[in-house]
């Protein structure tokens, strides 16, 4: 197992510098660089304009420019946006990230907190009207688009109840401490819930065909012909097996929640890191853009590799060679 | 005079009704029962509607979709406007029934382009293995590892000008890693199989080989796949569309017509703009997942989702 582990980290290297390869062509496919507007400035001779391009090493042989550009961004050089000017792309960010990081995190939170005691009841009761109730709301939950889920949240919660916020992550500026925590946390229900209610509805199903699964195997039978309760046959033999895959899924899902949340902020207007993105791409603002595609990619490969090392750990049925 | 009785005991022994009734292909097999599947029909009858609502969808609006009335911008419903009109001044129910042609068209083409790709790579990496396979397997991975919104929106930006053709072509580009890991696992479980051995051995071609053996007994898994996809790529048009990236205005889709209830005015007072197009999409999608769902308990009756 731990061979497998270090294999895993092994290669796990080579895909990061493949993403770091793919974002570096992209940001060069993309048209125009640092120079372009000074370029249509009459003001500034062409020698001028030369000479800077040399200073910036934009005349460098390509593999010399993606390496300078690899070593900057290994420090935490993000270089600087077009649209923000004079603004560091990485301070940008900063400002942003942690709103992304508990919208997903809320909305997580609800992923587990729903699809979970949903799942294995439907499956205990397979068949029974909740069974069929839970099946209906999988089924709507992953035909609504995920934009159209949240207009209606705010449409319904917002508007007709005025139970919650429907715009940004603060009502009013000034608060502090709990009051200012309990208004972020009021503005975070409509997004999250509306983020989390794809992936609740399939990690039901999920949850229920496995629970189902490990019902039908060998060391569940015999755990019921040992004379077990069936409390303890479904808490302690089925559910421990049935959650296995259900983990690893969830590091696997770190990636769609990152790409929803580019919408679900668009429409809640919530200021995170997918608002940024889209006003970057709305502005061509290609540095911004470069960045987030390349930490998000980064955090995905990441979130794959631990999901796979636990499941290794956790499963030792599995035999890796 | 021959009885009912009679004829269903079969008790004329020339006609024992193993002769009359040719046995079903597996392929036959699977539509006996995805036709006694309740949600795959009522799917049909739905996703049917809509097909015909996007055929005839000349004779069935009432307005130009994309005449733009600035006298009348925002309108409610009215015996005029049925579903109001935009910020444009657009009939939305014009829109709403030419938007059935532009969402079902992108989502199918889109697909098709896709399962293309797909299936061609898939079979490519299951059927010669060794280096075609780790290159293309390789490629699979690390378009996994994107985030696939974030890498449509990033070419998007690059492209600066985009048109319906190369949005399905950037949508088909960037979507088909998922389908060729399943044909290439397909076609991984029947590659040690006597039959391909026997079409091998009698000298037939790897194309032959590909399209006459491995394929065939691919294209549950295929058709599957396929009909769950175009409900994705619906999703997609849509999703994009709304933020303002796909299908630029004024060519109606059901997602630009959302794009209306980003202003909170209109979302709040006329939700008979944004309700309808919602509305239209949830049940498209619904009813092709039904199907898709339909198909795969039609092909592999043991899969327990």
């Amino acid at each position: 197992m731990h061979k497998y582990i270090i294999r895993r980290i092994l290669q796990f290297i080579p895909m990061l510098f493949l993403i770091t390869i793919v974002v570096f062509a992209l940001a060069k496919a993309a048209p125009g660089d640092v120079l372009s507007g000074e370029r249509l400035d009459p003001n500034i001779p062409a020698e001028v304009y030369d000479m800077r391009r040399e200073a910036l090493g934009l005349n460098d042989h390509i593999t010399v420019q993606y390496w300078n550009w690899l070593s900057s961004v290994a420090t935490g050089d993000l270089g600087t946006s077009m649209q923000y000017t004079g603004r560091s792309v990485a301070e940008l960010i900063n400002a942003r990230v942690m709103n992304t990081v508990y919208l997903s995190l809320f909305a997580l939170g609800v992923t587990l907190a729903f699809a979970i005691p949903i799942g294995i009841y439907s499956a205990t009761r397979k068949y029974s009207l909740f069974d069929y109730g839970a099946t209906t709301f999988a089924f709507l939950g992953l035909a609504t688009p995920n934009f159209f889920a949240g207009l209606l949240a705010i449409y319904v919660f917002g508007f007709m109840l005025g139970w919650f916020p429907s715009q940004g992550t603060v009502s009013t500026v000034g608060l502090s401490g709990m009051e200012l925590f309990l208004d972020k946390l009021k503005h975070l229900v409509l997004p999250g819930f509306t983020l989390g209610l794809a992936s609740t509805a399939s990690y039901m199903r999920y949850m229920r065909t496995e629970i189902l699964e490990v019902k039908g195997s060998d060391f569940i039978r015999t755990a019921k012909a040992k004379g077990l309760s069936n409390h303890s046959v479904l808490y302690k033999h089925t559910l421990r097996n049935a959650l296995l895959p259900i983990i690893t899924l969830l590091g696997l899902e770190f990636g769609t929640l990152l790409s929803g949340a580019i919408i679900t902020e668009r429409v809640f207007s919530y200021p995170g890191l997918g608002q940024l993105f889209l006003t970057s791409v709305q502005n061509r603002d290609y540095p911004v853009i470069m960045a987030i595609n390349l930490i998000l990619a980064i955090t995905i490969l990441i979130g794959n590799l631990l999901a796979d090392i636990f499941y290794a750990v956790v499963d030792p049925r599995i035999r890796y060679d | 005079m021959e009885t009912d009785l009679q004829k269903n005991l079969n008790l004329d022994p020339k006609n024992n009704g193993m002769k009359a009734e040719k046995s079903l292909s597996p392929f036959q097999l699977a539509m006996r029962r995805f036709l006694k599947n309740k949600l795959a029909i009522i799917g049909i009858v739905i996703l049917s509607v809509f097909v015909l609502v996007a055929i005839f969808a000349d004779q069935i609006a009432t307005h130009d979709p994309i005449q733009y009335n600035m006298t009348n911008i925002e309108g409610k419903a009215s015996s005029e406007h049925w579903l109001g009109t935009d910020r444009s001044g657009r009939d939305n129910f014009s829109r709403l029934v030419y938007g059935s042609r532009i969402s079902l068209t992108v989502g199918f083409s889109a697909m098709l382009f896709t399962v293309l790709i797909g299936v061609t790579l898939g079979s490519l990496a299951g059927y010669y293995g060794g280096k075609i396979d780790s290159l293309i397997m390789r490629i699979t991975d690390l378009m996994l590892i994107l985030p696939f919104l974030l890498f449509v929106l990033t070419i998007i930006a690059i492209l600066e000008r985009i048109n319906i053709t190369i949005f399905i072509v950037i949508i088909a580009m960037t979507s088909w890693p998922n389908l060729t890991r399943i044909i290439r696992a397909t076609f991984l479980s029947l590659r040690e199989k006597e039959f391909i051995l026997g079409a091998r051995s009698i000298g037939a071609s790897d194309f032959r080989i590909i399209f006459k053996h491995f394929l065939p007994n691919a294209i549950g898994p295929i058709i599957v796949n396929a009909t769950l996809m175009m409900a994705t790529m619906i999703i997609i048009e849509s999703g994009l569309s709304f933020i303002g990236f796909g299908i630029p205005q004024p060519t109606p889709t059901w997602g630009n017509m959302i794009t209306e209830a980003t202003n909170l005015r209109m979302l709040e007072g006329n939700p008979e703009a944004w309700l309808p197009p919602g509305l239209a999409i949830l049940l498209t999608v619904l009813s092709i997942n039904f199907i898709g769902d339909g198909l795969r308990d039609a092909f592999d009756p043991k899969s327990n989702y």
